[in-house]
């Protein structure tokens, strides 16, 4: 009876968090189709599918598996780089274009992956802001890696380079050139990729956190010592957890590169600054909260073009919204008059006394 | 009959703190065992040894006769020794049921793949899981609170839930760290019943470690009592609770 209950509650709750997406897709695609939003708006589309990616992402590593991790952008510009790199390659060699974005999509997700796993065997050892402290470094490592690296291709092959653009043949082409990075990558990324994208990130974190696996990864969140005692691989899912984030971030990375013609790594997209952004829209989404990071990344994206008439006073709003809705999500009071007025009919969470 | 916990010499220090020293006890398959001592005696640091948390420096630990001398926690889990911990270690986020599901974690299996993907398999286990969680929570009389957080179960009812989530590791040997510590007498009498339940409808194997005397002298038919590291006593419980060198150190003329 109970548990009867409990399973539609949870996968209510889960229609609800996919209904918006779909919705907000539908709504916003008619709006472009009757020409009701600016261009500049339209524009902003993929790159909130993209921040939505990447919260949702960072969420199961912050909120799931507990641990603070800074260098999410470093995944991300591994899988806009490597994906960037494979579609500049075969760009006019292959027929379809949507094969090709497939392909650069699971190139991109793929290096993530490995990436995240590679630098997850050694981190995970630390805990809290060690850890923080240490996925900072391998973010920035990663971008300043990516800034050094020249790749060109011509009749002999590829050739690599850390120092300066190579002599290549008269056919051949720089691929990628240092600080340039990646120009000349085919604008594949859509608004409909980008939320189906959005779809399938909400699907595989959802899903992993509602099994076998998620709840190891909650049980190590919580008492890492009392998981062990019953036999959970703690090595195992932390890593889990670890990987299938950079791997979800990758895929960020993918629609960031083939949304813009030139793809350079700076401070900007790729830097601290960037994983800061995304833990922000986790924080303040709620951690552990799915669907609330979700919303928040946009909100926080949508913001400063909607602020854009406010010119001078445009970051300062902003980081009065900010704050507002940090303490509007977590303050007690906000908390208890929240579930007041704005229940919709919830039932409040009853604790046994 | 082999005893089904052989431990010999078991030994650790730190630093220059011998902790415990030429420990040795043998549990038959079905007792229940007591472990008391002062405070400082070292009673916990014989359970963080026997489930792997410490590497013993000197001595053997022998489940069910496989040695299993300075494995790792995971592997002792796995090779039957479950714990319950003396300041009470839940996942308070998680569902009282999810809680014991956790503890069935190895027992039940899918792949990660098969939970994302939803894959038959998927809905299969976790009926499975469902129904043993539910079966081991109506044990506690804890059924109709599978839906609440762990963090919001009234203190008594944590401790039963800590029980219950190891007996889902399905163990050879429960180890009990001060399990009515912080209870009324009243909801000490109840988890005196409820230890002995478990003991008949599981036929566990219990060593516990206790302050509650009348919970010692009530269900324990052996006891071991360490001092200061070492064993100062071993033997039926009325014998070693007569025992004029335990009075002086332990219980006080």
């Amino acid at each position: 009876m109970t548990k009867k209950k409990k399973i539609s509650k949870q996968t209510r709750s889960n229609i609800i968090t996919y209904g918006i997406v779909i919705l907000a897709y539908i709504i916003v695609q008619t709006m472009i189709n009757t020409g009701s939003i600016s261009s500049l708006m339209e524009g902003l589309m993929v790159p909130l599918c993209i921040y939505a990616i990447l919260a949702v992402s960072l969420n199961l590593v912050v909120g799931i598996l507990g641990e603070l991790s800074l260098g999410h952008a470093g995944f991300m510009c591994v899988g806009a780089f490597t994906s960037a790199f494979f579609s500049k390659c075969m760009r006019g060699e292959m027929q379809s274009d949507g094969l090709r974005f497939f392909l650069a999509l699971l190139i991109g997700i793929a290096a993530a992956a490995v990436f995240g796993l590679l630098i997850g065997i050694p981190v995970l050892r630390l805990k809290g802001d060690y850890l923080a402290i240490v996925t900072l470094a391998f973010g920035e490592i990663i971008k300043n890696l990516v800034n050094v690296l020249y790749i060109g291709k011509d009749s002999a092959g590829f050739h690599f380079s850390t120092q300066d653009v190579m002599a290549l043949d008269a056919d051949g082409t720089m691929i990628i050139s240092g600080p340039q990075g990646i120009s000349g990558t085919p604008r594949d990324a859509t608004f409909l990729i980008g939320v189906i994208l959005v779809l399938i990130t909400l699907f595989i974190v959802i899903n992993l956190t509602n099994s076998r696996s998620g709840r190891a990864i909650m049980s190590i969140r919580d008492n890492r010592i009392a998981a062990e005692s019953i036999g959970i691989n703690i090595t195992k899912y932390k890593l889990m957890a670890f990987t299938v984030s950079a791997a979800l971030a990758g895929s960020a990375g993918v629609l960031y590169a083939h949304n813009l013609s030139s793809l350079t790594a700076t401070t900007n997209n790729f830097g601290y600054n960037q994983s800061i952004m995304i833990l922000v829209f986790v924080v303040l989404g709620g951690i552990g909260n799915i669907r609330g990071s979700m919303i928040a990344a946009v909100i926080l994206t949508l913001l400063p073009e909607l602020l854009r008439g406010l010119s001078d006073y445009r970051m300062l709003i902003y980081a009065i919204v900010l704050i507002v809705m940090m303490l509007f999500n977590w303050a007690p009071k906000a908390i208890e008059w929240r579930e007041k007025y704005l229940s919709f009919g919830r039932k409040k969470k009853e604790a046994v006394k | 009959m082999a005893a089904l916990l052989d431990v010999k010499n078991l030994g650790i220090s730190f630093g220059g703190l011998r902790a415990v020293n030429g420990f040795d006890i043998s549990i038959e398959k079905g007792e229940l065992y007591g472990l008391i001592g002062p405070n400082g005696a070292g009673k916990t640091t014989v359970f963080n040894l026997l489930t792997g948390v410490y590497r013993p420096d000197t001595g053997k630990i022998i489940l069910d006769g496989k040695d299993i001398t300075g494995k790792k926690t995971i592997d002792i889990s796995k090779a039957g020794v479950a714990r319950t911990f003396q300041n009470i270690r839940l996942f308070k986020q998680l569902s009282v049921l999810d809680n014991v599901k956790a503890g069935l974690h190895n027992h039940h299996r899918y792949s990660a793949v098969e939970g994302v993907l939803r894959l038959p398999r998927y809905f299969k286990v976790e009926k499975e899981m469902n129904g043993r969680a539910m079966e081991l929570l109506q044990v506690f009389g804890l059924e109709n609170h599978a839906d609440v957080l762990a963090a919001n179960l009234p203190y008594g009812e944590q401790r039963k839930l800590e029980i219950a989530r190891a007996l889902a590791t399905e163990p050879k040997l429960l180890l009990l760290d001060e399990p009515a510590a912080g209870m009324n007498p009243n909801e000490t009498g109840s988890l005196m019943e409820m230890i002995q339940l478990v003991r008949e409808k599981f036929g566990m194997t219990i060593l516990l470690i206790e302050h509650d005397m009348k919970l010692v002298s009530g269900i324990c038919e052996k006891l071991t009592v360490l001092n200061f590291g070492e064993v100062l006593a071993c033997g039926k419980t009325a014998e070693v609770l007569n025992n004029p060198q335990v009075i002086t150190a332990y219980l006080g003329e």
